[in-house]
């Protein structure tokens, strides 16, 4: 989903070749998740096919054809709407950790240690990030702090939980 | 790395309350550990422990090979000015004097001259982006500024061991994240190991590993393995 709205915003940008989309949009964002051909070519023929993007030449080139894509009026109106709209809290993380405690508990199984343990990988991660951190320019260190923020909120959700084991236990068991 | 100081079963009662009941914890040269913990937990009984601050009721806390706990008050006072750095929530510097007297003040503790104390501490203004501040006066700076202060204090000495309780509990995430940033950097710039007491992630991420103090004990995250995770059924 994310991956379309960058692409159109890099066609907004300029007319571009698929290559030279995949080549921004590893720059911009980091390879913060990298971005495979298949899925790049998925996108932009969704794009197309929904009327946000368009080809406007096809050119020839030593290898296949290479078509050079433009954003379309619907593409910039959606794009427009899209940065507009407010995002759900994206809760799928917190459940399946969630889930893992009840379960846990609920089949006598050793729920503080998993807390422990997952505590210890979320720091860890943490310290990674931080480590990352130290060092980037300006608009990486913002995306790793966008990171850095959602692992803490986990850590204080874990921290939480386990003070929390002994009722719930009581609840479930 | 070698160890610089450890605490061995430390245990601390205040009234009716254990605080610490066996606590274990080391520190190496140079390396940078979180203490972390619910509120209540014993963490920063620990921290005054382990500085000296403190004397526990049972255990050892050594030093450089030394029993601190085993040292007369005044034997504790010089270790502590003499080897030891520390950094509070609330900067805790001295309202009546500028910020350059401030970070001098361990130096003309020591018994260094005013004049080469002053000089040794203006260093560390430009190194913790604190130019032209010199002069202030403590109310006169903001809060980063004067945390960033109390870090120069605490590190002027070059301390073997810097202690920090809570150092970013009264600033927003962005002041938060450059005294941390300084604080680290500066304290493994010179080999000073360093305890951190925090409860924020944040901040504990700046650290090489984390501790959990929990009921006044010490569970040390790195030891945490997959194989205690592993198990079938614990009995609870």
């Amino acid at each position: 989903m994310t991956v379309s709205y960058a692409l159109l915003t890099l066609l907004e940008e300029n007319e571009r070749h698929g290559y030279d989309l995949k080549r921004a949009y590893d720059q911009r964002f980091d390879g913060t998740r990298e971005l495979t051909f298949g899925a790049l070519y998925r996108a932009l023929s969704q794009l197309v096919k929904g009327g946000q993007a368009t080809v406007v030449a096809i050119e020839p080139g030593a290898g296949p054809e290479r078509k050079r894509y433009a954003i379309t009026e619907a593409g910039v109106t959606d794009l427009q709407r899209w940065l507009a709209e407010p995002e759900d809290p994206q809760p799928h993380l917190q459940t399946v950790l969630f889930m893992k405690v009840m379960l846990a508990l609920m089949s006598g199984r050793p729920a503080k240690a998993y807390l422990r343990a997952q505590r210890a990988h979320h720091m860890s991660r943490m310290r990674d990030l931080t480590t990352r951190r130290r060092g980037a320019d300006a608009a990486a260190a913002l995306r790793l702090d966008y990171e850095l923020f959602h692992v803490e909120a986990d850590l204080r959700w874990i921290d939480h939980a386990e003070s929390r084991l002994t009722d719930v236990a009581a609840e479930v068991r | 790395m070698t160890t610089i100081l450890a605490g061995n079963g430390l245990r601390k009662r205040f009234g009716l309350t254990e605080a610490l009941r066996g606590a274990d914890m080391s520190v190496r040269a140079g390396e940078v550990v979180a203490v972390m913990g619910p509120s209540g937990s014993g963490k920063s009984t620990l921290l005054h422990c382990l500085a000296g601050i403190l004397r526990p009721d049972a255990g050892e806390v050594v030093f450089d090979g030394r029993r601190v706990d085993r040292l007369s008050d005044r034997r504790r006072t010089q270790l502590r000015r003499g080897s030891f750095g520390f950094v509070f929530q609330f900067g805790q510097l001295i309202p009546e004097l500028t910020a350059v007297e401030n970070v001098a003040t361990p130096l003309l503790l020591a018994g260094q001259r005013r004049r080469a104390a002053i000089g040794a501490a203006s260093v560390w203004f430009d190194r913790l982006g604190l130019a032209g501040l010199q002069e202030r006066l403590p109310g006169e700076l903001s809060g980063g500024q004067a945390q960033r202060v109390a870090v120069a204090r605490a590190l002027v000495g070059r301390p073997r061991v810097l202690f920090a309780d809570e150092p970013t509990g009264a600033l927003d995430t962005a002041a938060g994240d450059d005294v941390m940033d300084l604080l680290v950097a500066s304290a493994r710039e010179q080999d000073t190991a360093t305890v951190v007491v925090t409860h924020e992630p944040r901040v504990a991420a700046f650290a090489d590993r984390t501790v959990l103090v929990h009921d006044g004990l010490v569970d040390d995250e790195s030891d945490v393995d997959k194989s205690d995770v592993d198990g079938g059924v614990a009995a609870r």
